[in-house]
């Protein structure tokens, strides 16, 4: 059973209690959450894990500090207010820090399942168990993970503010292993009963059964069909940059390009929590709703996010994209939406003469901050394609790769769909199919 | 402590529990950074619980709770056993672990000055000094400094009959400039990159550091990198400073020894390793002069990877890994080590915290020292490339392939080093690599750096671990790949 709103709200009640900071925020957040892993076709770890934590901001002379602690005894409560305030006051006064908001209006959104919220361990080890025996068919072996759970998440301040929200979650991922490949695939979602593990775990040993006994490519500029997941942790590179802080620091590749037509005409990008394929609260860290945002509209930066902070230094709404206070990095969408194409996997692959598809990365890390170079490896199903076919596997490649260059060269798109990699945050993002990805490099599997 | 991990063995021994250990843990952390003259995060947390892992019907479980009190340490460790039997269900062997004897002790890690007594004025008024530093230099248009403190109190009990109470202090420190004219975001750090330097210490290891002599320095560095030549593309020799070389050592020794990885465990996210286990004693991993250990010791030094005994309840060791040039070890556990006929884990099995269950993770895997100091390595070297603290590292998920940028280079000519180089990065095949390490500089210049953040697992743990090391030259290596087209 996870953290109820009657328990959050009590927890407030305390906070306020205690607390004799001028202003007072306190978000309180539970986790109830399990996960069960398997390897060698056998489950090898198996967990299952019950918190709360409670996270006290407080305010004092235009300065404030943080202080959490998962312990809920007067005593303990009491000692996190006094210590939050006292971190506070050590501090120089900030003249750019704001009081904390009061209440507010929020659009309702509908994220929780109970069935997931408490799916038990034994539910979860059955369908793994489907999943093995499917590897065992084909003379694979299966790794992979399925978890599940909730999150609750209280927020409140001492004007008023008071907002709570609920979420189930839950993923699968698998990869499939021949003797010389490996095939992958992932899904999440708020009901694990959508996921379709099933088609999951068929998708990710075709992959390794189609790329058996890979071959060697030589590194090169190539055309390349991007699966959704290999786009989306290669764009989460951005997602700070996107951030008004970020500008305003100039940290962000998006420096000086505001309003300039920085991808293809063809890419169009909007950061919203309400869209149906979408997860997460409808605030932010300071309880401010989030709101639907253009980010990218025919290629040109057409808007950032904004904290409060940033919102009154550009004289602009706050968009409900800050992070908790205090932080260094200010605020940065969190969910991505990239508007698709028309074109399916399948045709994509048929118009390609010579080409790679690419399932996902893997370990990618950013080369040059503002050119945005990325490297980083493929992984788990690489394939050759010619004359609109997949004509086989191929052997892992490194890239190097400015994730700007790459959304100037998308030729093709899928429809997006609810995507998740192993290196960002859960998209709706398409596939793509880019021209002269770069590889420089390629490895021994 | 002690009542609630008592209780929870009791509870899943009764039912039906063949093995359980208890980890119960109290986590006390201080983060403070500043950012251009202002305090940017002043935190504190604390977080205590307790999880319990289990053998049962052959199988694992795992569960945890913040609630220490009787009903809800009763119900934890039930819920372990149910997992533990839902496991069962897909089991292929029955778990075994290698033998351990009962310990029954207690260790305190180094710390002189605890940082969680020391007033965090006196923190914030040595980076907000940095950070003047750093801003007076023209150019410099974000400074950042920060500390990170860390204190874990840690009770293992296990149904063996140990009893283990272990106490921790961690340190972090650094600062980074960062300067953007034209098309280019470049920056300094200082003494490392992402956090700078992280030992298990108190304090004093702050004082040590000497952040403000150095912030000028860097700060004319970050901006004269805008000046300075791109680094070239081809073959050349190079050196690498220590803490480069450090990282180096995590990504392309430390992770593929770990015997889990070797054997699938970690396929699905982590990865796997080229180190298969025919390889020990035959593998010529690296050149002669590389002699490699996993040493989670005291003597070995304050590395993030000291430890006195693993979350398994194993006494901490010092285990050979490459011996002149020759692989000849893994990090293992108790179940691995036992699954491949070894007598005794290596003890590197490590949780982050009471909620996660411990994985095979590097302790300190260090580089031994070579002869000689860096000014004599760059004085033999002629002509190359000298590249210091990392900007970016990646490898493939099997541990062949890399490739690293750093901040900055000088080029070396005539045996000096001499014009500065913007970009640098360089790439190869781990194995190819090591053995064309043919100079490791001496005990002077070995550091024993610590990574924070490494990530492995599923859900994902962040653990820190040490490296020690020196600089390295490294013969006709490819240079500039990340910016070749």
């Amino acid at each position: 059973m996870n953290l109820s709103r009657q328990f959050a709200d009590e927890i407030f009640s305390k906070v306020l209690k205690y607390s004799t900071a001028e202003e007072t925020e306190a978000s309180v957040t539970g986790t109830s959450y399990s996960l069960t892993r398997f390897a060698n076709n056998t489950i090898h770890q198996n967990v299952a894990e019950e918190d709360i934590v409670l996270s006290i901001r407080a305010v004092s002379g235009q300065r404030t500090a943080r202080t959490s602690t998962n312990r809920f005894d007067d005593a303990s409560v009491r000692r996190a207010c006094e210590t939050a305030l006292a971190l506070a006051e050590l501090q120089a006064p900030d003249p750019d820090l704001l009081p904390v908001p009061g209440p507010q209006t929020y659009r309702p959104v509908d994220r929780y399942d109970g069935e997931t919220a408490e799916l038990d361990p034994r539910s979860r080890a059955e369908t793994v168990g489907r999943v093995i025996e499917r590897a065992e068919h084909d003379g694979l072996t299966a790794a992979g993970a399925f978890s599940s759970g909730s999150v609750a998440h209280g927020l409140y301040t001492s004007r008023g503010l008071s907002v709570f929200h609920e979420e189930s979650v839950s993923e699968f991922s698998v990869t499939m292993l021949g003797a010389s490949s490996s095939g992958w695939a992932k899904r999440t979602g708020q009901r694990w009963r959508m996921l379709d593990i099933e088609d999951a775990a068929n998708c990710a040993a075709r992959k390794a059964l189609e790329s058996r006994e890979p071959r060697e490519v030589p590194a090169g500029k190539y055309t390349v069909i991007l699966e959704p997941a290999a786009l989306l942790d290669m764009f989460g590179f951005l997602l700070l940059d996107f951030g008004a802080l970020a500008v305003d620091e100039q940290r962000s590749s998006l420096t000086g390009r505001l309003n300039q037509k920085v991808f293809g005409s063809n890419i169009h990008i909007a950061d919203d929590v309400y869209h149906p394929l979408q997860g997460g609260a409808p605030f932010d860290g300071e309880g401010i709703p989030r709101e639907r945002v253009e980010l990218v509209k025919d290629g040109i930066v057409k808007n950032l996010v904004y904290s409060r902070q940033s919102a009154r230094k550009h004289h602009v709404p706050a968009t409900g994209h800050g992070f908790p206070l205090p932080n260094e990095y200010g605020e940065a969408p969190v969910n991505i939406v990239m508007k698709g194409g028309p074109h399916s996997h399948e045709a994509m692959i048929r118009s390609t003469s010579r080409g790679l598809l690419v399932t996902r990365l893997w370990y990618i890390r950013e080369v040059d901050p503002y050119k945005k170079i990325l490297t980083g490896m493929t992984r788990d199903g690489t394939f050759w394609i010619e004359d609109g076919e997949i004509k086989y596997g191929v052997k892992n490649l490194r890239f190097n790769a400015s994730i700007i260059d790459l959304l100037n060269c998308v030729e093709m798109m899928s429809p997006s769909k609810r995507t998740a990699g192993e290196e960002s945050i859960e998209m709706v993002v398409p596939a793509v199919k880019v021209l002269d990805f770069n590889f420089s490099s390629l490895t021994k599997f | 402590m002690k009542e609630s991990a008592q209780r929870a063995l009791d509870t899943s021994a009764a039912r039906g529990a063949t093995y359980a250990d208890v980890r119960v843990i109290d986590i006390r952390q201080r983060y403070l950074s500043t950012k251009n003259g202002q305090a940017a995060q002043v935190r504190d947390s604390e977080s205590l619980g307790l999880g319990i892992r289990v053998i049962a019907d052959g199988s694992w479980g795992f569960a945890s709770t913040c609630y220490l009190d009787v009903t809800s340490v009763d119900a934890v460790a039930a819920q372990a056993v149910e997992v533990a039997r839902a496991s069962a269900l897909c089991r292929k062997r029955e778990v075994m672990l290698a033998p351990e004897g009962k310990v029954v002790d207690r260790w305190e890690g180094e710390c002189q000055i605890d940082p969680f007594s020391l007033p965090v004025s006196t923190c914030l008024d040595l980076m907000l000094r940095v950070d003047q530093e750093l801003r007076r230099v023209q150019g410099i248009t974000l400074a950042e400094a920060s500390m990170d403190f860390r204190r874990v109190d840690q009770l293992f009990v296990s149904s063996e009959g140990s009893e283990i109470r272990q106490v921790k202090t961690q340190t972090g420190a650094g600062f980074v400039a960062t300067s953007f004219s034209g098309d280019q975001i470049q920056r300094r750090s200082y003494p490392n990159s992402f956090g700078g330097q992280y030992q298990t210490r108190g304090y004093e290891l702050v004082e040590e550091l000497d952040l403000l002599k150095h912030a000028p320095r860097i700060a004319e560095e970050a901006a004269e990198l805008h000046r300075c030549d791109q680094c070239p593309e081809g073959f050349f020799d190079i050196i690498l400073g220590s803490s480069q070389v450090g990282l180096q050592i995590h990504e392309s020794i430390g992770h593929p020894i770990e015997l889990d990885r070797v054997l699938g465990d970690e396929a699905n996210y982590a990865g796997m390793s080229f180190l298969t286990l025919d390889q020990p004693g035959r593998l010529q991993y690296g050149s002669p002069a590389i002699n490699v250990v996993a040493d989670a010791t005291v003597a070995h030094g304050p590395g993030l990877g000291t430890f006195a005994y693993d979350d398994e309840g194993v006494p901490a060791q010092s285990t050979p890994i490459i011996q002149n040039g020759l692989f000849v070890g893994y990090l293992t556990s108790r179940e691995s080590a036992a699954m491949t006929g070894r007598a005794r884990s290596s003890g590197a099995m490590r949780a982050e915290a009471w909620n996660r269950i411990p994985l095979i993770r590097m302790t300190n895997v260090s580089l031994l020292p070579g002869n000689g100091t860096l000014e004599d390595l760059i004085a033999d070297t002629g002509e190359g490339i000298y590249m210091e603290t990392n900007r970016s590292w990646s490898i493939d998920d099997r541990r062949y392939n890399f490739q690293f940028g750093t901040e900055v280079g000088w080029e070396i000519r005539n045996g000096r080093k001499t014009r500065m180089l913007k970009n640098p990065s360089y790439g190869g095949i781990t194995t190819e690599f090591w053995n064309a390490c043919d100079a490791v500089c001496g005990p002077e210049d070995w550091v024993l750096w610590g990574t924070p953040n490494c990530g492995k697992g599923q859900p994902p743990q962040t653990m820190g671990t040490g490296h020690g090391a020196s600089p390295v030259r490294i013969r006709k290596i490819h240079v500039g790949v990340a910016y070749q087209q």
